[in-house]
Order: C-alpha cells, then structure tokens, then sequence
C-alpha cells in the first residue's frame, strides 16, 4: 500500500516547453504532492488533507498497563493503518530497550563519578530510541542529536566511541561515514539539512537510501527545522524526520515553542504526510517508523513522525529540573514507563520468559560494565591532534602554531625532567 | 584529469545521462582556441562547466542559477548543458543550501553553491561556521567535505544596502575554511579549478565589480596547466602572487583592490615611484613567503582592502608583515581600508572605496625624506 508519487510525470509546464537538453530530470521539483494526493484519493478514497494530516489521535498499540490497545482505539483510520510488528522484531526492540536503560543510568552514573564530562540521558525515551534504530537498512543514513546516543548505539556504534564527544576527548569518537550515521549533533536541527543533503545525493545516484533525521520539540522552532522539511519535500527525497516531543526544551515547555495542534500537524504545510505516535510504546513507534521508511523507500517522499514521549530527568547533570516543573508531573509519566509496559506485554504474549529476561539483562550489563571499563581508561590526548585534521593538508600558518606548541612542550619536559634531577 | 571522488554509481542515474549530454554539447560549443578575450564571468562559467564535465559528481546549486543562469549570469547554460540534475533552483533558504550540500557532500558529491549576495549569505553563517568549518576536524578527517561555496562580494557596482558587504573576515577567522578571491580573469578560472577539486571547504569570494572585466586569456593553455597540476599534484593553491613587479614599496591587495592598487602604481610610475603589486589571491591559507618577499626588498608597504579596516583580513596581514620583516621596515605599514561604517548608499559609496589618491597618500606617507 505505497501511496506513490510519480515525481516525474508532472514537469513545470515552463519546462515542457525547452527541447532537448534542458529536458527536466531527478532533482526538479515537480510538482509531487498533486500526485499523492490524487494517489491518496484514488487508494484510501480520503482527501490530500487526511492523507498529509496526522489520524486523529496518536497511534498507539500497547498502553501503558501492558496491554495490547483494542483495535478501534489504536487510531488508526483509512489511510492511516498499521499492523503489528512480527514476535522477534518486538523482542529485538525489548532487548534494546533494556540495554538503552541501562545504558542511560550508568552514564548518568560516570558522570557523577567525574569520569564524563556531561550526558544528556534520553531515559524514558529509550522507546524511540530504538526504534529509530531498528526502522533502518544497513544503506539508510541516521542524523542524531546529542541525546541520541542510545539509538547511535542501537544503530551498532561502538558505545565507548559513542561516548568520545561527553568525554571529552574529541568533538566525535565515530567514523560517520562507515556507521551511516552523522555526529551527534549539538546546533538544532541543523543536521536535518545534511540528511536530506545525503538522500538528495543518493537519489541523484538512483540508490534506495532512507535517512531518518531526528530532532526535539524545542528544535522545530528553528529555522533550520523548516528549511530542511521545504527542501525535502520540493526535492521529493526519502526522509523520515523523527520528532522525539519530550515535552522541554531544557526548561521551556512546548507550549511556549509553538500552538498548532500538534507538532505532526507541521508536516503539511510542507505538502507531506505526517503521523503522532505514543512515544513510550516500541511496538506504535515499529509500526509508524517502518510504514513511513518503508514510504519514503518506495518513492513517497518525505514524511514526518512525532513522537510523544516525556524526558525522565533533568536536561543534563548540569540542570536542575526542580525548578520548572512539579514531582507529580514526572510521577505520572512513570507510569507510563516503555520498559516495563513492554516487559508485561511480551509476558503476557508468553514471548519473554525468566530465561530469556535473565539473559537480556546479561547482555544490558555486559554493555554497562564496557562502559564502565573504557571510561575509566585513561586515554592520553595528543597535543598535536589539534592541528592534524583542520584542513586536510595542514596550512603553513598551523605548520608554525603545531612547531609552536611543540617546543612549549618539549621545553616543559626538560623542566620537570631537570627537576627530577 | 581524474576526478578526486567518484559517486559509487556513475553507471546509471540521472547523473551519468546529464553527463552524456554534456559531452555531447561540449564538443558543439567547443571554445575557439588560442588567446580570446573574456570576461571574469565567462572565465568563472567555463571553470564550472570544464569541472562538471571532468567530474560526474560536481553539482551547482542556489537561488536562480538555473534557467535564469545566476543574477550576475555566472551558471549561464549549465542547466541547459548537464540537465536539472546537476545544476538546479533551491528553494530560497540560504541555510537550506548550504547545509544540503553538507549532506550531499558527505555523501559523495562535490557541490558548487552560490550564495546569491554577500550579505544574503548571513543565514547560512550557522552552518557555515558551525558544520561547514568543522566537519572534518570533529571527525579526525574521516569526513571530508569538498565544497565551493561562492560568494559575489564587495561594491562597487552601486548596489542598494545588503549587498555590497566585505564579508571575507567573518570566513578567514573562522578555522577550518579555506578563502579564495581572484582578481583577474585567469584566475578566475585557475582558483575555481582548485576550489572545485579541494578536498576541504572553500569559500570563493568572487569581486562582483570585476565580473564584467575583461582580459585576453587562452582557455585551452589554462585548461592543459590544470590537467598538468592535477597530475603532478602542482598547483598555485595558496599562494600569492606579485601582479607588478617594483622596488620602492609594496602594496599588498585581494579581490577588488587589486585592479585599484595597480592603477595606483601606474599612476605613481609616472611621479618616478616604482611599486610593486602583490595580489593576495588566497587568503586562507596566506602566503606568507610571498607577500613578506616583496616587503624585504622594498622596505615599505600598504595594505589595500575594500572591508572595514577594524579587525580586519587587512590588519592581519600588517601584523604578520610586521612580525615577520620588522627590520626590514623603513616605516609603519599604512592600511587603507573601507572606513568602519556601514556599506554606504550608491551614491556615497566612491567616498567609502579605496581609491588611486587615498592609496598614493599612505604610499608618501611611508617616511621617505630620510
């Protein structure tokens, strides 16, 4: 059920007119959205509107409780339908959830112990995590945020390198390039431009690359925010923007970053579709996320995902939550934890036993304890790094700072060494 | 001529067809051999076309570089040559392009993109600044990012407000980008050549005056000297070079100075002053060697640029003149310089230039009564 458009079939009429060379092709706009839309008529027989807005209520298949939502109250609706991932992707995810968690508190926990320098702990929102993880091909491209680190590692990063950037080693400890995943990203919503960046170009190749590029709810108020959905959507690219709404902007809440009805609802003034899906549960997020990578492979263009969730702790360790909003707030949301209203669902469906729960927090300690071993390491930093990777080839002018900094250097050493003496 | 980076999928795609009917095309329009007279415009154009030819994965893109072929008609028929997908309209979004082309250079593609005025630039400094600048370095080179970033630039022309800055200060104090500004038609082909194949960012500050200026180039021998650096890995990235040669002093210039610094030393020639022009050319990296040769063997010099002189790429270059070939002074190094107001309006903006009289100024202010 592809709600394809045909972007090439529809050149600007000015166009039509040039012979020969000038013959429109991939990158032009084309007028994309008047084709979805009639696809959307002819398939669903719903409106462009119903098909570009998000259904009526946030998807969700499993509440909070553990159980599977009755059907009728999933919201779904024509057009807007999603079915159940299989059993092992969904103990895949609950296996990643659990790691991710883990994750999350003995990072939060190095931090406290002096040995990183800051992290952004995405606990309560390890749901969507993994699911943007999860949704992707070995050729599809992710751009995280600096709270992503769990779905960076979900994707197979290194978690040791993962952390390089809140360690403070260097600016990113990863290869983006060989993990088809960008460097966490600390200006807003500036990475959703270099994913869609990487897709135009793998369209102009003709490979079947996805890119989900994610962002906050703070961060659609960005500029950059807007310029990147435009983009996509007049290009008609295979971008998935995945909004993680965890409700703070540090300390501003979302209804001071913006009134629409809901942050999905953005997608279609852009002519894309967009969808809201409950934030805590892994099993919607499969859902939602696969339909709409699945869309964008298939040539619908871009869509847009927002995710309700809630952020558990404070912004960073560097933040105190306290001060902007109530215990009873936070309290609520415990109860809709994603970890264990999918631990309940899975032993309810006799798919999570004793055994196999026992070797999933195997697994979440093993990472932990990595964790633990190569954050404690102390990794000596080269001085002369700083001036390695500037340019490709280093300039003459950073040749004399790098000989510079060098003699500083070996002139200490002979100090303390004459010291010694 | 081979291309740096090759996409992983030349063999279908519309990127390869646009080539084909490059090919086809750029044999129908095959250039006159031999010494002709061009523009800076025409020369800017030809590099581009010459390197999407060479390069599958070499792509322009702005606001109106399309059908229109640029405000100042710098793309002139690229789209009509290599189709839509290799030189196309964005949607008007500064950032939007300049962060796309992140993307689309992280993945492979070496974007050539037009920021259609200096100071509409301004939305993209975030991504400039913060991405642009730095993606190779936060990732210890495993990304590079081959990208052009081109710039019309200075006054001039009597533009309305907003676009006729001096921004190339903002990018040369930013690490991480190379800054490039040819002042003659040659070298508009020959820096663009290597801004297009630079395996790092570069922003190409093109002097908007000098668009229309003309000068007798052979493009053939300027296309056979590229095809010769590529291979031997010689070229003239980053280096100055001495526009007129002179003994008694030394005016350093860039960009839209340069024109105005050697139609001083014509005029001081023939007051029996002989003076040497260096032209800048690359600004990040900086020449040193050259510009500083040229100071020891006169002694004297002044700095000409069109930008504020306050923090500027001109006092810069004094103080690394001056550290590096203070003995060799006969006196202070003189700047002159746009003063520190804002871009006049065009009918007060020849107050604002450096011009032939203000530079002849500083250059007998340089002590010479000893």
């Amino acid at each position: 059920m592809t709600i394809s458009a045909d972007h090439t079939a529809q050149p600007p009429a000015a166009e039509e007119q040039t012979p020969g060379p000038a013959a429109p092709d991939a990158a032009a706009p084309t007028g994309a959205s008047n084709n979805a839309a009639s696809e959307a008529v002819r398939k669903f027989g719903i409106s462009v509107e119903d098909y570009m807005l998000p259904a009526r209520h946030q998807i969700q298949m499993v509440g909070p409780d553990g159980t599977l939502t009755p059907h009728t109250e999933q919201g779904t609706q024509p057009g807007h339908e999603y079915s159940l991932p299989g059993d092992e992707e969904l103990l895949a995810a609950y296996e990643q959830l659990v790691v991710g968690r883990r994750v999350n508190d003995q990072n939060s926990a190095l931090v406290r112990q002096g040995r990183m320098a800051v992290y952004p702990s995405s606990h309560g929102q390890e749901a969507c995590q993994v699911a943007a993880a999860l949704c992707l091909s070995g050729g599809d491209w992710m751009f995280p945020t600096y709270r992503d680190s769990v779905a960076v590692m979900a994707r197979g990063v290194d978690p040791v390198q993962t952390m390089t950037l809140f360690r403070g080693d260097w600016h990113g400890g990863y290869d983006p390039a060989k993990h088809k995943v960008g460097i966490q990203c600390t200006p807003l919503t500036t990475q959703l431009l270099h994913g869609v960046g990487v897709a135009h170009a793998a369209k102009l190749r003709g490979e079947d690359t996805v890119v989900l590029a994610m962002c906050g709810d703070g961060a659609t108020s960005e500029g950059d925010f807007h310029e990147a959905l435009n983009f996509a959507a007049v290009f008609h690219l295979p971008v998935v923007f995945f909004v993680q709404n965890n409700q703070y902007a540090i300390s501003v809440p979302l209804a001071h970053q913006s009134v629409a009805p809901s942050l999905a609802h953005k997608a279609v003034g852009y002519g894309m579709a967009g969808e809201r899906v409950d934030g805590n549960d892994v099993v919607a997020l499969l859902a939602v996320l696969g339909r709409a990578v699945r869309l964008a492979r298939e040539g619908s263009g871009p869509l847009l995902v927002e995710a309700h969730t809630y952020r558990m702790q404070a912004h960073t360790n560097a933040d105190d939550a306290t001060r902007y909003r109530q215990d009873s707030e936070v309290a609520e949301w415990v109860a809709k934890d994603p970890l264990s209203r999918m631990k309940t669902y899975l032993t309810d469906r006799g798919l999570l036993d004793d055994d196999r729960a026992g070797r999933i927090a195997e697994k979440a300690e093993a990472v932990a304890a990595q964790l633990r071993e190569g954050l404690s390491e102390d990794v000596p930093v080269e001085p002369q790094d700083l001036f390695k990777y500037v340019f490709s080839t280093p300039t003459p002018q950073l040749q004399e700072q790098s000989a510079l900094l060098a003699d500083e250097l070996a002139r200490d050493a002979a100090l303390t060494s004459e010291a010694a003496r | 001529m081979s291309p740096t980076i090759t996409t992983s999928s030349e063999a279908n795609g519309n990127v390869s067809a646009a080539t084909a009917r490059a090919a086809a095309t750029a044999a129908a329009v095959a250039e006159q051999s031999g010494p002709q007279t061009i523009t800076l415009a025409k020369a800017l154009n030809t590099a581009m076309a010459d390197a999407m030819h060479a390069d599958p994965s070499v792509l322009v893109f702005g606001e109106d570089v399309g059908m229109l072929g640029g405000v100042f008609r710098i793309t002139d028929g690229l789209t009509k040559t290599f189709g839509q997908s290799r030189c196309f309209d964005t949607p008007l979004a500064e950032s939007g392009i300049v962060g796309m082309a992140v993307g689309m250079a992280m993945n492979g593609m070496r974007p050539v993109i037009e920021m259609q005025f200096d100071a509409f630039a301004y939305p993209a400094f975030e991504q400039i600044v913060s991405h642009v600048a730095k993606m190779h370095n936060r990732t210890k080179g495993a990304v590079k990012l081959p990208m052009v970033i081109r710039v019309p630039y200075a006054g001039g022309i009597g533009g309305v407000e907003h676009h006729c800055d001096s921004s190339e200060a903002y990018y040369a104090h930013t690490a991480g980008l190379k800054v490039y500004t040819p002042a003659t038609v040659a070298d508009g082909y020959r820096m663009l050549r290597e801004a297009i194949d630079s395996h790092d960012p570069v922003m190409f500050m093109e002097p908007k005056k000098l668009y229309w200026s003309k000068d007798q180039v052979d493009l053939d021998a300027l296309r056979a000297e590229h095809a010769e650096n590529t291979e031997r890995g010689t070229s003239s990235e980053g280096r100055a070079a001495v526009a007129r040669p002179g003994t008694d002093a030394t005016l350093i210039a860039y960009g839209p100075s340069v024109p105005t610094a050697l139609a001083a030393a014509a005029a001081a020639a023939e007051e029996g002053r002989s003076l040497e022009v260096v032209d800048v050319r690359s600004i990040v990296p900086f020449d040193d060697e050259t510009v500083c040769a040229s100071v020891r063997k006169t002694g004297r010099a002044v700095v000409i640029a069109e930008a504020h002189g306050f923090a500027s790429v001109a006092s810069e270059i004094v103080a690394r003149v001056q550290e590096r070939c203070f003995h060799h002074l006969a006196a202070p190094i003189r700047r002159v310089t746009g003063f520190d107001v804002p871009f006049p309006a065009p009918k007060l903006e020849h107050y604002y230039l450096p011009g032939v009289d203000r530079i002849l100024d500083a250059v007998d202010d340089l002590q010479w009564e000893d």
